[in-house]
């Protein structure tokens, strides 16, 4: 055997073999799955390799989905009781532990995300996520949301591409713990995952129709927001299309929620403990490439430590392992798509054009699929566009400030508001600005932190309701408000 | 004494030094350390990490019953780990107690090993309870019997009373003692010392005071060298070398019982100060059962299956 010279990490794959991927993949109507009518392509955008074909939902299939839901909601889902429901949830949970390496692998295939952030953080929280609410399911008299609280009848659930599983679980647990049945549509570039949840419902036996699945684009999604026999539409993505359907949905009696954009600020104090720090600020804007709405994309630094900060961050940054994601260890993996791709291009342009200093370390990527290096930007100032657009990529706007008041002031100063960071080893200090903070979720000393316990949801034009918690149960209740 | 310029050796500046260290976060510490376990290390990367930690590895038996016999049985394994296979390098040092540096000293030149230094516990060791004179004392006869490394303790007592200007003299007369004839390995015992806030202290206190190495346990107490523990004062030694350009090793002791343990700590270095640190003169892991696994581990990637332990020697 060859050793090596120095500690280079030898590739470690994570072997595909466990999942099998279809050819060809029908919607999942009804507990059973029925063949599309068009397809489109679902691919790998670490290789571009075509994995699957997908079918793309017209007005039949949509109406085919809610029409099953209907039936489930009316027959069976809405008269069982909650013991019952809360034995699938179980089930479900269970299955998905069970079959978990087999998620990760697919999720990681058909995201792009690193092996390791599906297997430690997509899958494990997928699953918490259904456990959590399972045991909701017999409790909901107790949980302070009414006497007897009914469910809304069919909810039409629209995903986002960035944690397609999770996000999953996030819309289908607590629907179906709180007695609703579903349609759900996953994301146009990721649907592999969701698809597998399907034989996961059926392998759990889970009576037909009370999940639907089906595959499409934002034709699909609007055939879903629009339909007559939809009670409530759940939708996480971005917030210009969370306003389209917020237009659509206002003269009707349907219930939303919408989990939308987000650029959070992370304000470092002077105080902080700083190599803890510099990993939160790493994990805040480059765990899942960026693509998490509520990524620390705003970096606050106090001007008494931004230098040192900085060059710490830049040290740590020449460690961060991109390429491709089904080695064990990689950090940053693929941009999902050539789409994504170009508006992250695009932004980061603007930040050159605009004066921002661009850095990256020097990284090799690779020339098939889509990538952009871990970038951050120092000299931002609030009027640059990169300080207020939601980038949803691995690039990090940094800004400074002189006093706490004005750490504040800068952090509120956007039209988002869905999470926020705060590093300081002062508890008082902590404790005061996570007040000040317009920020649906306020992490003190790390962050993105999820867990099924805590509500999660924004401010302004971060979105409407919260999902997750007991809160989040309210938004499947009939007759709750919903703030 | 020029404490690189940091301190001027008084207290009030040596406590204004520390007190304005960086504080760590436990959770973020732990959690770097957690997420950095799960590296995969395979192929010739593990070779590598086996043949690297193997000349790292400071060979130690540290009991009331060692005799001769014992500590020339592991001299002879020092110098070759494995007796069949002489591709298998020397390991970092012996590490004995202060009365058996001359036994081994003199079994190692015999046997071909007058490359492997001998180490010896000092101070009081483990519990460093004892009079500055006795402490000095133990060092003195340490050097004069050959050691070129003393492994100190430091008086965690003092530490914990927040009488660091004492601890730091404690540490500025043993470097005095061992001159240019011993490098100095200063053991914190961390898991006495418990939060990572006293272990970064500790770290520039001892950097500052002139340790060659810093070293977190005597292995009597656990936990010993956790990876955060490690993490941590890896992170103070690359702090340290940007502020003064030196380069301060670091030797985990205590609990790193295999190989997978070992390419842990690897992949630590690694990752938090660089490749420089990759190297028996700055990384030095302190353990006996350790060897072991490295050799089965590095047969089983040569032969393909795990040996018995009956084909690697016992001591």
């Amino acid at each position: 055997m060859e050793t090596a010279m120095t500690f280079e990490y030898a590739p470690a794959p994570e072997s595909r073999a466990i999942v099998t991927i279809k050819p060809k993949y029908g919607h999942f109507i009804g507990g059973k799955f029925v063949a599309g009518s068009k397809h489109f392509p679902t691919i790998n955008p670490a290789t571009e390799e075509v994995l699957s074909q997908v079918a793309l939902a017209g007005k039949a299939e949509v109406d085919a989905a809610v029409k099953a839901a209907r039936k489930a909601y009316t027959t069976t889902w809405s008269k069982m009781s909650g013991k019952e429901r809360g034995k699938y949830l179980y089930r479900i949970a269970r299955i998905m532990q069970e079959r978990a390496r087999e998620f990760a692998v697919l999720e990681t295939l058909d995201n792009g995300k690193p092996i390791r952030e599906s297997r430690d953080t997509d899958i494990p929280l997928a699953a918490a996520h259904f456990f959590y609410h399972a045991g909701w399911a017999d409790k909901l008299e107790y949980a302070g949301l009414g006497t007897s609280p009914k469910p809304l009848g069919v909810a039409g659930q629209i995903i986002p591409w960035n944690f397609p599983l999770l996000m999953l679980a996030w819309k289908v647990a607590p629907a179906l713990a709180t007695g609703n049945t579903v349609v759900l549509k996953p994301a146009e570039s990721t649907p592999l995952t969701a698809l597998l949840f399907a034989e996961v419902c059926q392998q759990a036996e889970l009576p037909a129709g009370v999940v639907n699945i089906v595959t499409g684009d934002g034709s699909t999604g609007a055939l879903i927001v629009n339909h007559p026999g939809i009670d409530k539409i759940a939708f996480t993505g971005s917030t210009e299309v969370g306003k389209i359907i917020a237009r659509a949905v206002a003269p009707t009696k349907k219930s939303v929620t919408l989990e939308l954009g987000g650029k959070a600020a992370n304000i470092v104090f002077e105080d902080a403990a700083i190599d803890e720090t510099v990993e939160g600020i790493v994990n805040g804007i480059f765990f899942n490439q960026g693509h998490v709405c509520c990524a620390g994309s705003r970096l606050l630094l106090q001007e008494n430590v931004a230098e040192e900060v900085l060059h710490k961050l830049k040290n740590r940054m020449e460690k961060i392992r991109v390429g491709d994601p089904m080695d064990k260890n990689t950090d940053v993996g693929a941009i999902n798509s050539k789409e994504q791709l170009t508006k992250i291009v695009e932004l980061a342009a603007a930040g050159d054009s605009e004066g921002a200093e661009r850095w990256s370390p020097a990284c090799n990527l690779p020339a098939k699929g889509f990538w952009f290096a871990p970038t951050i930007f120092t000299g931002v100032t609030q009027a640059h566009r990169i300080a207020r657009e939601e980038i949803f990529g691995p690039v990090l706007s940094v800004l400074t400030f002189r006093t706490p008041a004005e750490a504040i002031e800068k952090a509120n100063n956007t039209p988002f508001g869905l999470s926020a960071g705060i590093w300081s080893e002062k508890g008082s200090r902590t404790l005061w600005a996570s007040q000040q903070l317009r920020a649906g979720v306020v992490w003190a000393n790390t962050f993105n932190k999820f867990d099924p316990t805590s509500p999660f949801g924004g401010y302004k034009e971060s979105g409407w309701g919260r999902e997750g918690g007991r809160h989040g149960l309210s938004a499947y209740l009939k007759g709750v408000s919903h703030e | 004494m020029s404490f690189y310029g940091l301190v001027d050796g008084t207290e009030a500046s040596l406590k204004s030094y520390l007190n304005n260290l960086s504080g760590v976060d436990q959770v973020g510490a732990e959690a770097r350390a957690a997420m950095l376990a799960t590296r995969s290390i395979k192929t010739t990367s593990k070779r590598w990490a086996i043949d690297t930690a193997i000349t790292m590895v400071d060979l130690t038996t540290l009991e009331g019953a060692d005799t001769p016999g014992k500590v020339k049985a592991l001299c002879t394994k020092a110098v070759r780990p494995d007796p069949t296979d002489s591709t298998v390098p020397s390991v970092g040092a012996v590490c004995v107690y202060n009365d058996m540096v001359e036994v081994a000293r003199k079994h190692l030149d015999l046997i071909g090993g007058q490359r492997v230094p001998v180490a010896a516990v000092s101070t009081a060791f483990p519990s460093g309870r004892a009079s500055m004179a006795v402490k000095i004392q133990d060092t003195q006869d340490a050097i004069n019997a050959g050691a070129e490394e003393i492994d100190m303790v430091i008086d965690r007592g003092a530490f914990l009373a927040g009488r660091y200007i004492d601890v730091f003299n404690e540490i500025v007369q043993i470097r005095e003692v061992c001159g240019d004839k011993a490098h100095l390995k200063v053991i914190f015992e961390t898991g006495e010392l418990v939060t990572y806030d006293n272990v970064r202290k500790a770290s520039f206190l001892a950097m500052a005071a002139g340790a060659d190495f810093i070293k977190t346990s005597t292995g009597k107490v656990a936990p010993a060298a956790t990876p955060p523990v490690v993490l941590v004062m890896l992170e103070a030694v690359r702090d340290f070398y940007e502020m003064t350009q030196t380069r301060i090793g670091v030797k985990p002791a205590g609990g790193i019982r295999n190989t997978k343990d070992a390419i842990k700590q690897l992949v630590l270095v690694n990752e938090t100060v660089g490749p420089d640190w990759l190297n028996p003169k700055l990384f030095r892991i302190g353990a006996s059962a350790l060897l072991n696994d490295l050799l089965m581990q590095r047969m089983k990637m040569d032969d393909g299956y795990y040996t018995s332990p009956q084909y690697v020697t016992m001591d």
